[in-house]
């Protein structure tokens, strides 16, 4: 970045990624890639059923089958409830879920595991586990999930809540979270436009290119080593060691390179299985998912029904602002209530109003299992709350970007919001501090061209136009909840170990680590060596989800750095004789004022490792953080509608970002680019389609995601700011811009045709049929 | 048992070898087994291309080619296109384009693009996509790996049109 106002050396510069080329030759960094030879292959039975009773299971011909090694099943380990989601503990979601269990609740459920030698033969001997179910009538919407007489899904007496919150299984209730702020109806009276629409998102898979894979194997002193694809290794360990019913102490989980994430990894979905048949075995265990199994099994993202209840004043004041979420978390409830407390929290208070209503229910029904996608229900929210702003200013005659200039939120303003929505309990009290969202608009607008932009009703013939736009906010970190820690130790060359908790799942969060320690340290990124997330030699971290890597642990390691780098002065003002406030630390060295006396690191190291009063120079530092800053988004799409056939053409999308300081520019705009490309996707082709519940299509054949022919033209814009609570002005980056698509396209449709679509993905046929019902209606 | 019982034999990066293998087994399994985990297994179905490698020289899909289609080939793997050392110069730009996110599809990416080298001389935006179209990233949004390809992709273009022009002229 050219214009540097706070001079930095380190950050806000793209440097190299630090795992970059050892991926790109293909080296060794994968779990699947440290699996030894002689490790056994698993294979599941998965349940064909939506939903069934387990009547009897025999495994006794399967036991017997060639190389085969072990069989598990209920019949045969603990039965222990707990949460598969990845969460801090005690979590906010229901401990619904048993390591194997009488009763399958989707398709694509745990029936019983085989570890063979090979894949075929533990194939062949899932194929001899015989099983006799009673099927139970499933529940395949949220509706039926609703209705007076509905199954219970989970009538197991052991399922509960850790934590006092909303939980009725006998109704399909994972959780409710509500909230009021003014008087909503009040509000409502008062608008001269009152707005009442329904809007509904579908499911998705995250679709990382490397699947779920875990490898478990014991070590000389008989604990399990687990390697792992995971976002949470701390929460890994402890959700496997409650599985197993072993201690903590017993487990140590590593997280290598992870081939994409996006959030469906931030699940214990595999590791149970592979510890549990390590420690009947012996012998190390690989257990990777199929891409079917990845659809089927993995985690996706929860559909949700959203109601918006809205008014504005002709003035464009809007007076009451209203969400109701009706949240499908599938077969167990884990990230249930978080993801659709995230749908108020991250989207309400983008915009100024006095009297709001937030109701959000979960519910349970027979289908896949909903978990993390990156976007966290503010990505199904904001496609109700953009469409909705849209039919605002369109209402008042205002101008839709005029409109949200006017109305969103700014720096030094709050919102009720932040206090009464948190994750599990009431959230932290907040202003805004930095916030570039009005340059944001204004950049973006101008790079789409919104001033050549015309109504619907000028356009005419096959092909027609439209430019559609939405803003977006989301999170850094959740506050007074998550930590994060980090230490730091100095060598003979001068260069450190960096050691911390946080999850590197292909964000390039390492590389940003880093930065922010070589910056703080006054070093440079190569002299720095990354090691993280191994629950044995590393600290703590929450690991890789609601955007908190670089805001949360990125401050852990700021301050572990500053901690060395005031050893470094001591030792160094200790070594020049000098009084350490006359020093300072700059080119790997401490100096006085105009560097006439100056001592390398090099030297501090060598004097403080071998020479005298010696000792290690380490810097240990945990973070909290107090609030959870937004980072800002404005998108821009124009596209093209072909109204023959309904197909949609984007020509051009715009995504600009509000992150903060960006640490690493090139980083940031790789992260807006490739989220707002699945985005994009997501809002245009991804669908699961079920068949009796049943997902038909679990193959990128069938399941279509962007390759590079299908790429548009996506431009990414870093607007700068400066989150003073952030390390070194940065806030989060990576979550924020899947959101846009939906919306953008949504209003971009009706620019271009005046078709007003409230669900998605836009399909040809869905869109023609909009298409086609506003011909009627004119 | 004899979990592999017959035999393939096959140039596997400039050096002639000779496998033991079962029937069904897959070229991706054998390459992995084998010590060449630079290939990855993305989804076993042959869409997502982070398992490409060179047969002949043409980029294929090494989960859907049996081990016994490859006797007497040439398959080329991600381990012989660079090293520590010396990376190739489309590796070299992936990287300084800050083109590697999760990393996952790049050798796969790596392959296909060589492919390409090897097989045209003309790189239009076209051929670029018919070619890459197979090797799916989730991470990138390919904006970054797109801009790597055709700062490589110029360069190659226009210094074999340059040779060309200078051939004409002997």
């Amino acid at each position: 970045m050219g214009n540097d106002p706070k001079n930095f050396k380190q950050v806000n510069h793209s440097v190299t990624k630090v795992d970059a080329r050892q991926l790109a030759l293909g080296k060794d960094s994968y779990v699947a890639d440290f699996a030894p030879a002689n490790a056994l292959v698993v294979k599941m039975l998965w349940s064909p059923h939506p939903h069934a009773r387990i009547v009897s299971l025999d495994v006794s011909e399967a036991e017997k089958m060639p190389g085969v090694k072990a069989v598990l099943w209920h019949g045969n380990v603990p039965r222990i409830a707990h949460c598969t989601a990845g969460q801090g503990f005690p979590e906010p979601s229901p401990y619904d879920t048993f390591m194997f269990d009488t009763k399958v609740r989707f398709v694509g459920d745990r029936v019983a595991a085989v570890a063979a030698e090979s894949a075929e033969q533990a194939e062949a001997a899932v194929a001899a586990i015989k099983v006799e179910y009673e099927l139970l009538k499933p529940v395949l919407s949220i509706d039926e999930a609703m209705a007076p007489d509905a199954p219970i899904i989970h009538d197991e007496p052991e399922a509960h809540v850790p934590i006092p919150i909303p939980y009725d299984p006998k109704t399909n209730l994972v959780a409710r979270v509500a909230c009021e702020a003014g008087d909503f109806e009040k509000g409502m009276k008062e608008a001269d436009f009152a707005f009442d629409d329904t809007y509904e998102t579908p499911y998705a898979q995250a679709c990382p290119i490397e699947p779920y894979t875990s490898l478990a194997q014991l070590d000389s002193s008989g604990r399990i080593v687990i390697t792992t694809s995971t976002q949470v290794p701390f929460h890994c360990r402890r959700i496997v060691a409650r599985t197993l019913d072993v201690p903590v102490q017993k487990v140590r989980v590593i997280k290598p390179r992870i081939g994409g994430g996006f959030g469906c990894k931030q699940e214990v979905l595999l590791e149970d299985v592979v510890a549990m048949f390590a420690l009947r075995t012996g012998r190390p265990v690989l257990w990777q998912f199929t891409r079917e199994e990845t659809f089927r099994t993995g985690r996706t993202r929860h559909p949700m029904r959203v109601r918006i209840r809205a008014g504005v004043k002709k003035d464009g004041t809007i007076t009451a602002l209203g969400m109701d979420c009706w949240n499908n978390t599938g077969a167990y409830g884990g990230h249930g209530l978080t993801v659709v407390s995230c749908s108020g929290s991250k989207v309400l208070p983008l915009y100024r109003c006095e009297n709001i209503h937030f109701d959000g229910k979960v519910l349970y029904t027979n289908l896949p299992v909903g978990g993390a996608y990156r976007g966290f229900g503010a990505t199904q929210a904001f496609f109700a709350m953009e469409s909705t702003i849209e039919q605002m200013a369109e209402a008042i005659g205002m101008d839709p970007m005029e409109f949200r200039q006017k109305n969103h939120i700014k720096s030094g303003e709050g919102s009720p919001i932040f206090a009464a929505l948190g994750e599990g309990k009431e959230g932290v009290p907040m202003t805004v501090g930095s916030n570039a969202l009005a340059e944001c608009i204004v950049k973006g607008a101008e790079e789409v061209g919104w001033k050549n932009r015309t109504d619907w009703r000028s356009k005419s013939g096959r092909y027609r136009r439209g430019i559609g736009m939405a803003c977006l906010m989301q999170g850094s970190s959740i506050p007074h909840i998550d930590m994060g820690g980090a230490w730091i130790k100095i060598n003979d060359d001068a260069s450190f170990n960096l050691m911390f908790g946080a999850t590197d799942i292909g964000t390039g969060a390492d590389t940003v680590l880093a930065q922010i320690a070589a910056e703080e340290l006054a070093t440079t990124v190569d002299k720095i060596i990354v090691y993280a997330s191994d629950t044995d030699l590393t600290p703590f971290d929450v690991g890789a989800y609601a955007s908190s890597t670089t805001y949360l642990s990125g401050e852990a390691v700021r301050k572990a750095a500053a901690e060395a780098k005031r050893q470094l002065l001591a030792s160094g003002a200790e070594m020049l004789n000098l009084p350490v406030e006359t020093l300072h630390c700059e080119d790997s060295a401490v100096q006085n004022a105009d560097g006439s006396k100056k001592v390398s690191y090099a030297d501090i190291a060598a004097y403080t490792l071998y020479q005298k009063n010696q000792y290690q120079i380490f810097g240990t530092a945990s973070h909290i953080t107090e609030k959870s800053p937004p980072p800002f988004a404005a998108h821009f799409a124009e596209i093209e509608v072909d109204t023959w056939t309904g197909f949609i053409r984007v020509l051009n999308y715009i995504s600009t970002i509000d992150c903060g300081t960006a640490i690493n520019p090139a980083l940031c705009e790789g992260q807006t680019e490739g989220g707002t490309l699945n985005g994009i996707s997501y809002a245009l082709t991804e669908e699961y389609i079920f068949r009796n519940g049943r997902m038909t299509n679990p193959s990128f054949a069938d399941y279509h995601i962007y390759s590079m022919r299908d790429r548009p033209p996506i431009k990414a814009i870093l607007v700068p700011s400066y989150e003073e609570t952030g390390p070194f002005g940065a806030k989060s980056v990576s979550e924020i811009c899947i959101n846009g698509p939906a919306p953008v396209f949504a209003n971009a449709i009706y620019n271009a045709t005046g078709a007003r679509i409230r669900e998605f993905p836009f399909t040809p046929e869905r869109v023609l049929n909009a298409i086609k019902a506003v011909k009627r209606e004119a | 048992m004899n979990q592999y019982p017959m035999t393939v034999s096959f140039t596997l990066n400039g050096e002639k070898r000779t496998f033991a293998t079962a029937p069904g087994e897959n070229l991706l399994d054998l390459l992995r087994r084998s010590g060449l985990r630079g290939t990855k297994f993305g989804c076993g179905q042959g869409t997502c291309g982070a398992c490409t490698v060179l047969l002949d020289g043409r980029a294929v899909n090494a989960c859907l080619l049996f081990v016994g289609q490859v006797e007497g080939r040439e398959v080329c793997t991600i381990e012989s296109v660079g090293s520590f050392d010396k990376s190739s110069e489309i590796q070299q730009e992936l990287i300084d384009g800050s083109a590697v996110q999760c990393g996952y599809c790049i050798p796969g990416i790596v392959m296909s693009a060589t492919a390409l080298m090897k097989a045209e001389t003309k790189y239009d935006d076209e051929i670029v996509r018919e070619y890459m179209d197979g090797n799916i990233c989730r991470c990138t949004g390919y904006e970054k790996i797109w801009g790597a390809l055709r700062r490589v992709l110029d360069r190659r273009e226009a210094s074999l049109a340059k040779v060309e022009g200078s051939g004409s002229k002997s």
